[in-house]
């Protein structure tokens, strides 16, 4: 049995995979990675479909230490990482021998970071994942000292690879009318797309709070609507007339009206933003919104085809004089992408 | 007749709602129509739900239009007046024991006084009352619970209790919640049960389905370490017939 120890860890670590859907009906959303783009990524790199568990890391990873030979991707938020000491490139595939330690440090960009062993972490399935879900009280956070189970590498003996893919691209956020967008007069729609808000930090994996200047929105006299279903991605108005924008462990059925509901498409930014972090936000047509949407494994087989093998980086080799330098030489790469 | 609305909810969802205001028919209409919906699955739709007064449909855009799928669910609403349909079959009726006295109720007091009764005769009048699993949500197996009496229409609470104890029984605008796991509410806390909305160790492990019935018996707080050892708290079920 192969296993990753973890000798320090950040406070807002966890398991997250694909999460639980289809779980409405008892009241459990369908939670999972924060970033599902981010932790597809991490599927995609390794050459899994979406389901196996990952290492998420929101701000700030730990040190992890490798009992046996291990493969893994590191993807999502790009952060610090060294595996022994020689600094490692995000967004790739590395090898780890048995014995030595990755430190994963505060996050450079983004939020949201993953750590995916090639074959996924192998803890028992709850109610069919091993995500820690929040509000739904499954699963826990990761502590120092666990010992966490990997389940077997279809693929351990795979070349390193590496991501090309712009998996954040700047613009607005885009948001498609749901149940309640009826509510709020169409002055207040023009407001809300008109706003610059701010990532505010209040923001955790239930959702992100967001603040702006100038007026609080309200859907006015509508507030003692009866609860209903909420989505990830709806964009709640509270008492106070601030937007809230739910993230995978949303509850799933709230009475703040919604004004609209982020794209899955864009979701993932939202899940990334940094404290002060600007953003803006533009509606677009449900049949915008449907051209939109892909199936976890589409998306994953899209980023699989940006996948390509990465030539060893020098600094990362200890044991460099027993390659053979003169007949096979290392080529650099021309996207060397360390330092994004 | 009906006049449900589908709206969308998300790219891959949408909503039959029968109702903005909650009524017993509304959550009636809810489940019968859902029922239906699972006894005909569409090929396409990978989930259903129901809340207080809607039906949640999630399908893949990559195996059914919306455009499609909302003629169906048209045609399935115009099929039958679904605010009076009968409740869907296979239901359960629980009885399950709960402290109302001391640490387990400290909002007892204030609710009995906003129901002019005393604590004791607003504990009865609720233990009296046959309420309806109208809805899970929230997390996972927790029940909304329905209707007490008019004279229950009490408002949430504007500040937010920060925590109450799994198991917590708690009341507003008619309805009786018991807390699957300890949380924050602003509802008010007038008892508590060891029935688990939740419990992997037992099966199954999500014992309440939208449509059962739910009665309250009290039981001394001598009782606690019993009923809070007990499967399901030492809950009893019976078929509905």
């Amino acid at each position: 049995m192969t296993a990753l120890q973890i000798e320090r860890v950040g406070p807002a670590v966890s398991l997250q995979d694909a999460g639980r859907p289809g779980g409405l009906g008892i009241g459990l959303s369908r939670g999972g990675a924060a970033d599902r783009l981010g932790y597809i990524a991490a599927c995609a790199l390794v050459g899994s479909r979406p389901g196996i568990a990952a290492v998420e890391m929101a701000g700030f990873g730990g040190r992890f230490r490798f009992e046996t030979p291990t493969r893994f991707a590191l993807a999502g938020a790009t952060m610090r990482a060294t595996l022994d000491g020689a600094p490692l490139e995000w967004n790739a595939t590395h090898l780890a021998e048995a014995g030595s330690s990755l430190d994963i440090g505060a996050a450079e960009a983004g939020v949201y970071g993953y750590l995916l062993p090639g074959g996924g972490v192998d803890t028992p399935l709850e109610l069919g994942g091993r995500g820690f879900h929040t509000i739904a009280g499954l699963g826990a956070r990761l502590t120092e000292g666990q010992v966490l189970p990997l389940a077997g590498d279809p693929h351990a003996d795979a070349a390193p690879v590496r991501m090309g893919a712009e998996l954040y691209p700047p613009g607005p956020i885009r948001v498609m009318p749901g149940p309640q967008t009826a509510l709020f007069p169409p002055e207040q729609i023009e407001a809300f797309v008109g706003t610059t808000f701010r990532r505010s930090p209040r923001a955790n994996r239930q959702g992100v709070r967001l603040d702006h200047d100038g007026a609080p929105f309200s859907a006015g006299a509508q507030l003692t609507q009866v609860s209903d279903f909420i989505s990830e991605g709806d964009i709640q108005m509270t008492g106070d007339g601030t937007p809230y924008v739910l993230l995978a462990d949303c509850q799933t059925m709230g009475g703040y009206p919604r004004i609209g509901t982020v794209l899955p498409v864009d979701l993932p930014r939202i899940a990334q933003l940094q404290p002060g972090d600007e953003l803006r936000f533009q509606m677009v047509s449900l049949d915008e919104a449907e051209a939109l949407w892909q199936s976890d494994d589409a998306i994953c087989s899209t980023l699989r085809s940006k996948v390509s093998p990465r030539v060893r980086d020098p600094r990362e080799m200890t044991d460099l004089l027993s390659y053979d330098l003169i007949d096979r030489p290392v080529i650099d790469s021309e996207e060397s992408d360390t330092k994004r | 007749m009906s006049n449900a609305e589908i709206l969308p909810l998300g790219p891959d969802g949408a909503l039959i709602r029968f109702a903005d205001s909650l009524s017993e028919p509304a959550n009636r209409a809810a489940l019968a129509y859902r029922a239906a919906l699972d006894a005909a699955p569409v090929d396409g739709v990978v989930e259903t739900a129901t809340s207080l007064t809607s039906v949640f449909v999630r399908f893949r855009p990559d195996r059914i239009s919306r455009a499609v799928l909302v003629d169906r669910l048209g045609d399935l609403n115009a099929a039958q007046d679904w605010w009076a349909a009968d409740l869907p079959a296979g239901r359960t009726r629980w009885h399950i024991p709960a402290v109302f006295e001391g640490d387990a109720s400290p909002d007892l007091e204030d609710v009995a006084r906003d129901l002019s009764l005393d604590p004791a005769a607003a504990v009865a009048e609720l233990a009296d009352t046959s309420l309806r699993v109208l809805a899970l949500g929230f997390a996972p197996g927790q029940p909304y619970l329905g209707f007490l009496p008019e004279r229950w229409d009490l408002p949430r609470r504007t500040e937010v209790t920060p925590e109450v104890p799994q198991g917590a029984v708690v009341v507003a605008v008619r309805q009786v919640i018991p807390f699957a796991n300890a949380a924050p509410t602003g509802w008010r806390q007038i008892g508590r049960t060891g029935f688990r909305c939740y419990d992997p160790k037992l099966e199954p492990p999500l014992p309440l389905k939208p449509g059962d019935e739910v009665q309250f018996q009290p039981v001394p707080s001598s009782d606690w370490a019993r009923i809070s050892a007990a499967p399901y708290g030492d809950a009893d079920r019976e078929a509905i017939a």
